[in-house]
């Protein structure tokens, strides 16, 4: 070898450190921006056509309006000033860099059993992998007390579980397979779907965070923008009784299955999150929700009945709501109830029109429903809204049949359940806003 | 270019024209790899806005005010029924119905979806070998389509699968598979889809031509009869028979659009551009005129662009093309009394009659359920499928019942049977029975191509951007007249086999020109015909222009002459097959496909 050589070897050495250091920057990003899609960061902190992350989407609550924050790393409006430290701080304790407490919107009690792993990549996706834009939030228009952060703090010491608790209690638990341990992460941690899929007291806090908690957990919230969470549970009417595996991941992937269709949160929640996720990591999730029992083992199953449906083929409309499903409804969803899916959802067995709560099947009436294009289903479906061609009555009548009719046996709606909601429905998508297919 | 234009950053390839062909030639050009920008001259269209249920479903809207068919106050065509005429601009819609739009005609279309049949692309080849060259009547420029059935039968399969087709097959791979056409050529695979069920009129015709000895069989509809998924990976739902088809977007999304069927994906493929409300006023070119260098257009805004494209693809609607080309200066304009030149030469329509026939007031025929492409039809006087020998005319005419769903506004308009007055107590007696009891039958017959049949210039009329109008000189011919009579023979020898209490058989007759004033079909074709001679052809084989080699010209501009089929799943063929040709050939190597 020649001494001329040495050098070269040596920098090609080091040049080759570099690239590998690249890459395993790379890795740690790209890992981030993983992590960051089954956290679903970007469904709340995008206001939809604008910059990701940049926050300043609306959340409607009852004691007033929350704003997104800005959280690309902007040094001025954004969190480009958080270390590392305290980034991780804020996700998994709600602890803002200025020691303020945030709004518990921030699903910061399923985030605190998140991994160290995840958050660094999380963090290092944020900083060099996310745009930083600068755009102020506007202030947060809660109304009094609920403008104060104090007593956020108090809610925080409270109800927010130690991150050490939390990440020691999830590793100490036994799981049946890799599979579902990795499943109860994404769904306890990350993804925080207990956030509208759990029922919370009056205070606010999710009255069970880990399926070890009872089954309270993921038994169907309280309504978020109106929308009624259903139970992800094993109830075999209200819940994913009768969903197998394969039917919770084409969900996942694509918001759309021969038993249903996303509608509502759950839209964003795919289009953000669950759609971009390994296949893998849906079976995990699928898999897990299939370990969770029925939170009413005793209620009975449902069976298809076609009492409805031969009336409707014979004629006979005098059923309440009858004739009003068959000019309304009935040429996507048809007259025996079982629509077309995966293109036109059954309402025949579909845990939406059965749940207890009948609020998101009378919201979808009257003001319609997108089912988005995803990455593996280009199509996008709209249900128009009924709002401006039915009254209360008409609504309750026609919900009221949908919800007794093949074997759904579920009780009628009044029309001042229908008046209620329709209070707060803001109508049917605006045009612009409609997919172009 | 034009000096007070503005000119944007060039793209790969420009397509102007947002239809089917448009929307399968900037697939295939993104699938290549190539930038592409679509120019719209219409808005871009939503099926959840447009086919809003049930506010969509408006018959005064959708068929007697257009609401998805061309502004007719910007730009029309000019009519005259020969050349001694002076033609006069079509100013209301009423003989064809030119769509306009994202998606174009793909959009408000019926969705019969056939193959163009073997003999019908060498149609001069095959009355010449038959019947002899003295066969053909003088002043008709028949002529052959410079391509085979064997050739594009990879094309018409994939334009099925794509439009989520549903039929019947007769025959694939040489064996009998089927209760299909048994004059349809063989096929490479099946149909995507199932045939949609026959109406109840559909099941009675089929049975009455069966009987007198003809071959029905169930007619191939881009109405998907099943949910489909087409290999784009778009879902369409199935086809509930609501009689809204023709003049709507489907709510059901299961009547195949480009807008359902390819430009979801489209519309997501970081190399595709859409711009709809565009309206192209030229294609530019370069000094010498051999090379196309862009197009220029004018927005909504009424701002002018110039947009640079290596590669230009009309695929505006049939008269526009061969306006644009004329426009333009591309290909040599015809010129009728030589029989010389090629744009605007072997402009063809279609010759539609319609004939009706009352049942028994016994028998309701439920004229209000249909699907735009379902029905049953039978083939025994299309194409060459028959000895034409004895009869002394050229072309032929499938014969069906394509019920598509009759609407209150036209059951009205469509009244009684002849002779029934158009208003009081005996009208509503007649329409009352005529919509309740009858069924209707259509010779959907081709239209051959004359030397003086063309489209040219209008030296008068100008649209709104000042450029002159299309003109349209056309008129019917007694070859045609007596195809069309023979056919409805033949509806009549049905008709009594169905046991009619009445028939009306409409029939082309001697003498009367065409009228503008009825509606017939929007089945126009020719102008910028295809072949293998660019003496009698402005497009070679490939549908890319014989003298400027970067411009592709897709659509029924390319049929050298009529058909009886509709002409949707032969125009997708060819886009299909004109891309093939540029994907595997051309973009490597720019030039003249065929020499």
């Amino acid at each position: 070898m020649s001494w001329m050589r040495l050098p070269v070897a040596g920098m090609i050495a080091f040049l080759a450190l570099g690239i590998a250091a690249a890459r395993a920057d790379d890795d740690v990003r790209e890992r981030g921006a993983y992590v960051a899609r089954t956290a679903d960061c970007e469904a709340c902190h995008t206001v939809p056509g604008q910059a990701p992350f940049a926050g300043g989407l609306e959340f409607h609550l009852p004691t007033g309006t929350l704003y997104a924050p800005n959280i690309t790393p902007d040094a001025r409006t954004g969190i480009g000033r958080y270390s590392e430290a305290e980034f991780i701080r804020a996700v998994r304790q709600g602890i803002r860099r200025d020691g303020a407490t945030l709004y518990p919107a921030m699903p910061y009690p399923s985030y605190a059993r998140m991994t160290d792993e995840d958050l660094h990549a999380l963090y290092v996706y944020f900083m060099q992998g996310v745009k930083p834009v600068s755009h102020a939030v506007v202030q947060d228009g809660m109304t009094w007390p609920f403008s104060m952060r104090w007593p956020l703090a108090v809610w925080r010491w409270l109800f927010a579980p130690n991150p050490r608790d939390a990440l020691q209690q999830s590793g100490a638990r036994t799981f049946p397979d890799p599979l579902v341990a990795r499943g109860s992460y994404l769904v306890e941690g990350p993804g925080h779907c207990g956030a509208c899929h759990t029922p919370r007291a009056v205070t606010m806090q999710e009255k069970a965070l880990t399926a070890v908690d009872g089954t309270l957990y993921l038994s169907g919230g309280g309504p978020v923008d109106g929308w009624r969470p259903v139970s992800l549970r094993g109830d075999n009417r209200t819940g994913l009784g009768r969903w197998n595996e394969q039917d919770i991941v084409r969900f996942l992937a694509t918001g759309r299955m021969p038993l249903g269709a996303a509608f509502g949160g759950m839209t964003d929640a795919i289009a953000h999150g669950t759609q971009h996720m390994t296949p893998q990591d849906q079976l995990a999730i699928a898999r897990y929700l299939k370990t969770l029992s029925p939170l009413t083992p005793m209620a009975e199953g449902w069976t298809y009945d076609p009492t409805a449906a031969d009336a409707l083929r014979g004629g006979d409309v005098s059923a309440r709501g009858a004739r009003l499903y068959v000019d309304n409804c009935a040429a996507c969803h048809r007259t025996d109830g079982r629509a077309y899916p995966t293109t036109f959802p059954p309402l025949a067995g579909n845990p939406v029109v059965m749940d207890p709560t009948p609020d998101s099947l009378i919201r979808i009436v009257l003001a319609g429903n997108t089912l988005r294009a995803t990455r593996q289903t280009p199509s996008a479906f709209v249900m128009p809204g009924f709002a401006a061609r039915m009254n209360d009555q008409a609504v309750a009548d026609t919900v009221t049949f949908i919800r007794a009719a093949w074997g759904n046996n579920a009780p009628p709606v009044s029309p001042s359940d229908v008046a209620a909601v329709r209070r707060t429905t803001t109508g049917g998508a605006a045009p612009a806003s409609l997919p172009l297919n | 270019m034009s000096a007070d234009a503005r000119r944007l950053r060039p793209v790969d390839v420009v397509i102007v024209g947002g239809g089917w062909a448009g929307s399968i030639m900037a697939k295939e050009m993104t699938e290549a790899g190539r930038s592409v920008v679509m120019l719209e001259r219409g808005a871009d269209r939503s099926t959840a806005a447009d086919g809003a249920y049930p506010a969509s479903l408006d018959e005064l809207e959708a068929n007697f005010r257009y609401r998805l068919f061309q502004d007719l106050s910007k730009n029309t065509v000019t009519i005259r029924n020969n050349s001694q005429q002076t033609a006069l601009p079509y100013r209301r819609m009423s003989a064809f119905l030119p769509g306009e739009g994202v998606g174009g005609a793909g959009l408000h279309w019926s969705g019969v979806h056939f193959r163009m049949p073997p003999d019908d692309l060498r149609l001069r080849s095959r009355v010449i070998e038959k019947y002899g060259r003295r066969f053909i009547p003088e002043g008709m420029n028949l002529q052959d389509y410079g391509v085979t059935y064997e050739e594009l039968e990879p094309f018409f399969d994939k334009a099925e699968k794509v439009f989520g087709t549903s039929g019947e097959a007769y025959m694939v791979d040489g064996k009998v598979v089927g209760n299909g056409n048994v004059f349809s050529p063989s096929r490479s695979d099946t149909f995507p889809l199932p045939a949609l069920k026959d109406v109840y009129t559909a099941h009675l015709f089929r049975k009455a031509a069966a009987e007198v000895g003809f071959h029905p069989y169930s007619l191939p509809a881009a109405n998907a009869s099943r949910q489909y998924v087409n290999p784009y990976g778009v879902q369409m739902g199935p086809c509930n028979f609501c009689g809204y088809c023709s003049g709507y977007a489907c709510y059901m999304y299961s009547k195949a659009s480009p807008n359902v069927n390819i430009l979801p994906v489209l519309r997501r493929h970081p190399l595709f551009e859409l711009r709809p409300r565009c309206h192209v006023l030229r294609v530019e070119k370069d000094a010498d005129g051999r090379r196309a260098t862009g197009v220029t257009y004018i927005d909504a805004q009424g701002q002018v662009f110039t947009q640079p494209a290596e590669l230009v693809i009309l695929t505006a609607f049939q008269f526009h093309n061969v306006r644009l080309m004329l426009l333009s200066g591309i290909g040599r304009p015809y010129d009728p009394v030589h029989n010389e030149g090629v744009v605007g030469r072997n402009f063809v329509y279609q010759n539609v009659t319609t004939s009706t026939v009352w049942l028994d007031p016994k028998v309701e025929t439920n004229q209000y359920i249909g699907a735009g492409g379902g029905g049953v039809a039978f083939d025994d006087f299309n194409s060459e499928n028959f000895d034409h020998g004895p009869l002394g005319f050229v072309g032929g005419s499938p014969v069906w019942v394509n019920q598509a769903g009759v609407r209150a506004i036209a059951a009205a308009n469509a009244g009684g049977p002849p002779g029934t007055p158009r208003w009081g107590s005996a009208w509503k007696a007649g329409m009352i029975d005529t919509y309740r009891h009858s069924l209707r039958i259509d010779a959907h017959g081709a239209n051959m191509a004359y030397r003086d049949v063309y489209l040219d210039l209008d030296p008068t009329w100008k649209d709104a951007y000042g450029q002159p109008l299309l003109r349209m000189t056309f008129d019917w011919k007694d070859n045609d007249i007596r195809m069309n009579r023979y056919v409805v023979d033949r509806i009549g020898d049905v008709a009594k086999a169905m046991g009619a209490r009445r028939t009306h058989l409409v029939r082309r007759e001697f003498g009367v020109p065409f009228d503008t004033r009825q509606y017939q079909t929007t089945h126009l074709g020719g102008g910028a015909v295809m072949g293998e001679d660019p003496q009698t052809s402005a497009l070679n084989r490939y549908l890319q222009s014989w003298d400027v080699h970067n411009v592709f010209v897709i659509g029924a501009n390319a049929f050298p002459q009529g058909t009886g089929y509709n002409p949707t799943g032969m125009v997708a063929a060819l886009a299909y097959w004109a891309a093939h040709h540029i994907r595997t050939t051309y973009l490597a190597q720019p030039g003249p496909l065929a020499g």
